[in-house]
């Protein structure tokens, strides 16, 4: 069973800089990606707005290997702007994981 | 044995912060590029290099220690790395490490495009020592809290030396100053154009016939985040270029690898080495227009008998 955490959940849905509701799953962006994973991005932005902090944890090395190569993003129908959310995780970990900010 | 993420974020953030570049380099090996072309100090438009031609050395330099790190137990200590590196600038000493012919060749890189810029008319200026790095880098890994101060700090410089307009010569420059600089500096209005941009809109005629066939690799900056896919091809053509494109070209441009070299250089590696092959399927002269993608995928051309070069060298041959 995963832990939620409504804490990380409040903060995607009230943050202007994450935007991924818009996203139906259809997985071109994970078809396209050159890292060829197969979770990013669709998974994980799933993960993290239902606020499953662990799993999110368990990523991080995924998501520190994202290129922002925006590649995903030049074919995405929902015009998910895939690049900045990692980024933004990216900002979230390196604040309250790893405590980088200080 | 992974890189360890947070000490190397943490040593490239103390950079930044404590020493205004993720690497630090001498003031020499910053501007030194300059010397002779009788740029003048300042100006209503400048050459911003972003210190990313000047910086590839060094950081060429400490990837490779990276990737000799990467299996290696020295990864525990990089902790304690990350609090020496605050006494002392441990990460100057790459730059100490890095290639004379790559400084060498990149400082050529930035005289020729600076040369274009003269010769299609630009009046040109350059902040020399007040020139800062736009902070890229740590932009792209998340480090919000230490980019925007230093973001004010670069625009601040800016104003102080009257600047009203930039012309950039990396795709990560101009993204960061064109497009994020805006949405973090209050009252920031400095214009922002790449120089094939400006080459491209002065459209010089060419003084020499290139006839040779070239490969582009399009950057993933200019193409999808700038929207600039036409320049270069527009620049090359009117000189004579045969210009050939792989299937993932323009706005389908596929990665170097380049971004993710610090933190995983076994990975970078390998899509470099995709990339080089399908590069090469198109021919064996390929130009690139960033330095992070020509360092890059050159070290994954290794021994494949491909040649790797700036578009702004064949750029100075027809036009210069």
């Amino acid at each position: 069973m995963s832990k939620v955490s409504s804490e990380l959940a409040a903060k995607l849905k009230t943050s202007k800089e994450f935007n991924a509701e818009a996203c139906y799953h259809c997985g071109t962006c994970t078809a396209l990606c050159p890292m060829g994973y197969e979770v990013l991005p669709r998974k994980l932005f799933r993960e993290a707005m239902l606020g499953l902090e662990e799993k999110v944890k368990a990523r991080i090395p995924e998501i520190y290997q994202c290129l922002l190569c925006r590649m995903c993003e030049e074919n995405c129908p929902q015009d998910v702007h895939i690049a900045e959310n990692v980024r933004y995780l990216r900002n979230l970990i390196n604040k309250e994981e790893m405590n980088l900010i200080k | 044995m992974p890189l360890p993420i947070a000490p190397i974020l943490g040593i490239l953030a103390d950079n930044v912060k404590q020493r205004g570049s993720v690497l630090p380099i001498s003031k020499k090996a910053a501007t030194g590029w300059a010397k002779g072309l009788n740029l003048p100090k300042g100006g209503e438009t400048v050459i911003y290099t972003g210190h990313m031609y000047q910086l590839i050395p060094a950081i060429d330099a400490m990837s490779k220690q990276m990737a000799m790190f990467e299996e290696s137990p020295i990864t525990k200590l990089f902790p304690l790395g990350r609090f020496a590196n605050k006494i002392v600038n441990l990460s100057f000493f790459m730059s100490l490490m890095a290639s004379k012919e790559m400084k060498v060749e990149n400082n050529k890189i930035l005289r020729n495009i600076a040369s274009l810029l003269k010769k299609s008319g630009v009046e040109l200026g350059y902040l020399y020592g007040d020139e800062m790095y736009s902070g890229a880098l740590i932009y792209d890994e998340g480090l919000d809290e230490v980019f925007v101060p230093h973001a004010k700090k670069v625009y601040a410089k800016l104003k102080k030396n009257g600047v009203k307009k930039i012309i950039t010569v990396d795709p990560h420059t101009t993204n960061m100053m064109r497009d994020i600089y805006p949405k973090v500096v209050p009252g920031y209005d400095i214009e922002v154009q790449s120089y094939m941009e400006v080459l491209a809109e002065k459209a010089p005629e060419a003084l020499k016939q290139c006839n040779k066939e070239l490969v582009i690799h399009d950057s993933c900056v200019y193409a999808r985040y700038e929207n600039m896919v036409d320049q270069p091809r527009e620049l090359l053509k009117n000189a004579g270029v045969d210009v050939k494109l792989p299937e993932l070209s323009g706005k389908s441009t596929h990665c170097c690898g380049g971004p993710i070299e610090a933190l995983f250089p076994k990975k970078a590696h390998e899509i470099a080495g995709n990339r080089i092959e399908q590069l090469q399927e198109q021919g064996q002269n390929i130009a690139t227009m960033c330095p992070i993608c020509l360092v890059n995928l050159r070290k994954a051309a290794g021994g494949k008998g491909c040649q790797l070069k700036d578009i702004s060298e064949t750029l100075a041959d027809a036009y210069l």
